[in-house]
């Protein structure tokens, strides 16, 4: 997957490892577009439950706010004041969630007043209907203790179902359709009853094959994952530290 | 998509932490323990018909960094042979990219559980030299160990003691034993990015930041090394992990054991633990020399006696003797009155 997302490059510009802070501060506007893609790619969702839940904005409300401020983050560059050792990303882009909600009027009229689009489809309808089909619980309500648990929760929500995403059109890409599909059923059904012998009847191959498969899958899921993460690190130390956290490592 | 629950999120993570063995020849039993850097399987070697512990590491270095890093932890393990040090067997590398590397499975108890059945001083003792031991072999090979704790010494079925987790350990110049040892900055076998809740769990975890700064864990961590003082490292700061951890031993309140910490005890440990290395033993063989004094009934360095003291350690030592001696003596005086009348 890594070496065919190396491949796309050609005409798009190489978005490297730790590069989306660099690129976002770049003065090529086409760089600054790619890596604000990246970012929004990877964060719009947990900053639109957020404001939801945190702000407990309407939807619409929500859905404005939420594509205004990345448009924000764009047009004031608000990438170039984020320092890696200080902070981390998450942490820093919530705050920054927080200050545009408070001022979200000015942020409005900066909205009108700037030409900045975002290039990144954002299915609010998907993403209202995970927070219970507008119907909001208060319980699910996040204290303000737990805030930043609630934001890093949903970015790595967010951030393994793009990585789930590459993956399935990796595989409908090089016919590998029943691979994902075995993961599917495996991996992400939250099926508790599937084992690796039932998965082999159905699919009529022996539980080596369905093994097999499944250990690709999870390991072309991980390197996915990662190289998401990594776009959205700003440096190796960064990236190391998020793997550990996003993955749970060393808290199990 | 449909969108991810907490349970496949959790599903994910267990399957994406799981290495992939294929094209290795080691086939993967279960998970053992988790260590700072990463997990550690029981696997069997295929090919020697052996089981081994294997040890992953979490993240794929993007620059060979960790991988090298790992590597140099494993030649470290390699020129420790010892009975008190586990042995490596193999490194290599995942087809994910992770590192790895292979080593005696080791099948016994983690010291803190062990020492809950050791009902005696003495025992405890016994053992703690035996850690002391494989201590003294590495700084005498010029390695320091800067982790130890409870949790990484392992007892044997056969009652072996087993010094682990080699991870944050540092070459040192020079390998004159007694001699104390000058770290080498830029020897730094391993560094470990910081755990998530590390720094609050203050007697398991390791507590880690970056390059050639701080490793160790919070209780057993020499104040120098807490200090990220690196460069100025050397044997006493192991010295001072061993203090606490005859501290421990000798403290752990388990069913069956008392803790007791006599005068030359506290004295060993305290001096051990001192504040500035240069009030420490200044090599471990000192250390484990004055534990012998003391399980012979001798006096030890730590602790200068009082008169009284010393009686009461000669009369406790010659206990029997003593007892003897002056059972005759009654029985003579005794003869004595009775002939005079």
């Amino acid at each position: 997957m890594s070496n065919d997302k190396s491949k796309q490059g050609g005409d798009r510009f190489p978005l490297t490892r730790w590069s989306v802070i660099g690129a976002a501060r770049s003065s090529n506007p086409a760089e600054r577009d790619r890596a604000m893609d990246t970012l929004c790619a990877a964060y719009w969702k947990p900053v639109y439950k957020y404001v939801r839940l945190r702000w407990n904005r309407p939807t619409e409300d929500a859905q404005d706010m939420t594509q205004g401020f990345f448009v924000q983050v764009i047009e004031r560059r608000l990438l170039d004041k984020f320092d890696p050792a200080k902070s981390r990303l998450r942490t820093y882009l919530r705050l920054c969630v927080d200050s545009f909600v408070m001022n979200e009027e000015k942020a409005a009229k900066r909205q009108k007043r700037g030409g900045n689009v975002l290039h990144v489809a954002l299915d609010f309808a998907g993403a209202e209907e995970e927070l219970g089909g507008g119907a909001m619980d208060p319980a699910a309500i996040p204290s303000p203790e737990s805030l930043e648990d609630f934001f890093e929760k949903e970015w790595v929500r967010g951030l393994f179902e793009l990585a789930v995403e590459d993956l399935r059109k990796y595989c409908e890409a090089n016919e590998r359709e029943r691979t994902f599909r075995l993961f599917e059923e495996y991996d992400l059904s939250g099926d508790e009853t599937i084992s690796y012998q039932k998965l082999a009847a159905e699919y009529g191959i022996p539980v080596t094959d369905v093994t097999n498969a499944l250990a690709w899958a999870r390991r072309e899921f991980r390197r996915g994952a990662l190289e998401r993460l990594g776009d959205v690190c700003g440096s190796e130390e960064e990236f190391q530290r998020e793997a550990r956290s996003v993955f749970g490592w060393g808290a199990r | 998509m449909k969108s991810l629950s907490d349970k496949v999120i959790e599903r994910l993570r267990a399957g994406a932490e799981e290495p992939d063995l294929t094209g290795t020849r080691y086939r993967l039993l279960e998970r053992v323990a988790r260590g700072g850097m990463g997990v550690v399987y029981a696997a069997e070697d295929e090919k020697l018909e052996r089981r081994v512990a294997l040890k992953v590491l979490d993240v794929p270095g993007t620059d060979g960094d960790l991988a090298n890093r790992l590597m140099r932890e494993a030649r470290v393990l390699a020129r420790l042979e010892h009975p008190g040090i586990v042995p490596v067997h193999d490194v290599g590398t995942l087809a994910d990219g992770r590192v790895f590397y292979t080593m005696k499975f080791v099948e016994g108890q983690r010291l803190d559980k062990f020492i809950e059945g050791v009902e005696s001083v003495q025992d405890r003792l016994r053992l703690f030299l035996r850690i002391c031991e494989a201590v003294a072999f590495a700084h005498a090979r010029g390695v320091l160990h800067r982790d130890l704790k409870p949790a990484n010494i392992m007892v044997g079925p056969f009652g072996e003691v087993l010094v682990m987790d080699w991870g944050l350990a540092k070459i040192l110049r020079g390998e004159q034993p007694g001699v104390p040892l000058a770290a080498d900055p830029e020897a730094t076998i391993l560094e470990r990015a910081k755990q998530p809740g590390e720094a609050s769990d203050s007697t398991k975890s390791s507590v880690i930041t970056g390059h050639g700064t701080v490793m160790g864990t919070p209780g057993y961590m020499s104040p120098e090394q807490a200090r990220g003082e690196v460069e100025v490292l050397d044997a006493r700061s192991d010295i001072f992990s061993l203090g606490a951890l005859l501290r421990f031993m000798l403290t752990q309140k388990t069913p069956g054991f008392t803790p007791r910490l006599d005068r030359s005890l506290e004295a060993i440990g305290r001096k051990a633990t001192a504040e500035r290395p240069a009030s420490r033993y200044p090599a471990v063989q000192e250390l484990g020399q004055d534990v012998s004094r003391y399980l012979d009934g001798l006096s030890v360095e730590a602790h200068p006696e009082s008169i009284f003291e010393k009686l009461t350690r000669f009369y406790r030592r010659y206990r029997f003797f003593i007892l003897l001696i002056l059972a005759y003596l009654v029985m003579r005086v005794i003869l004595l009155l009775v002939l005079k009348r």
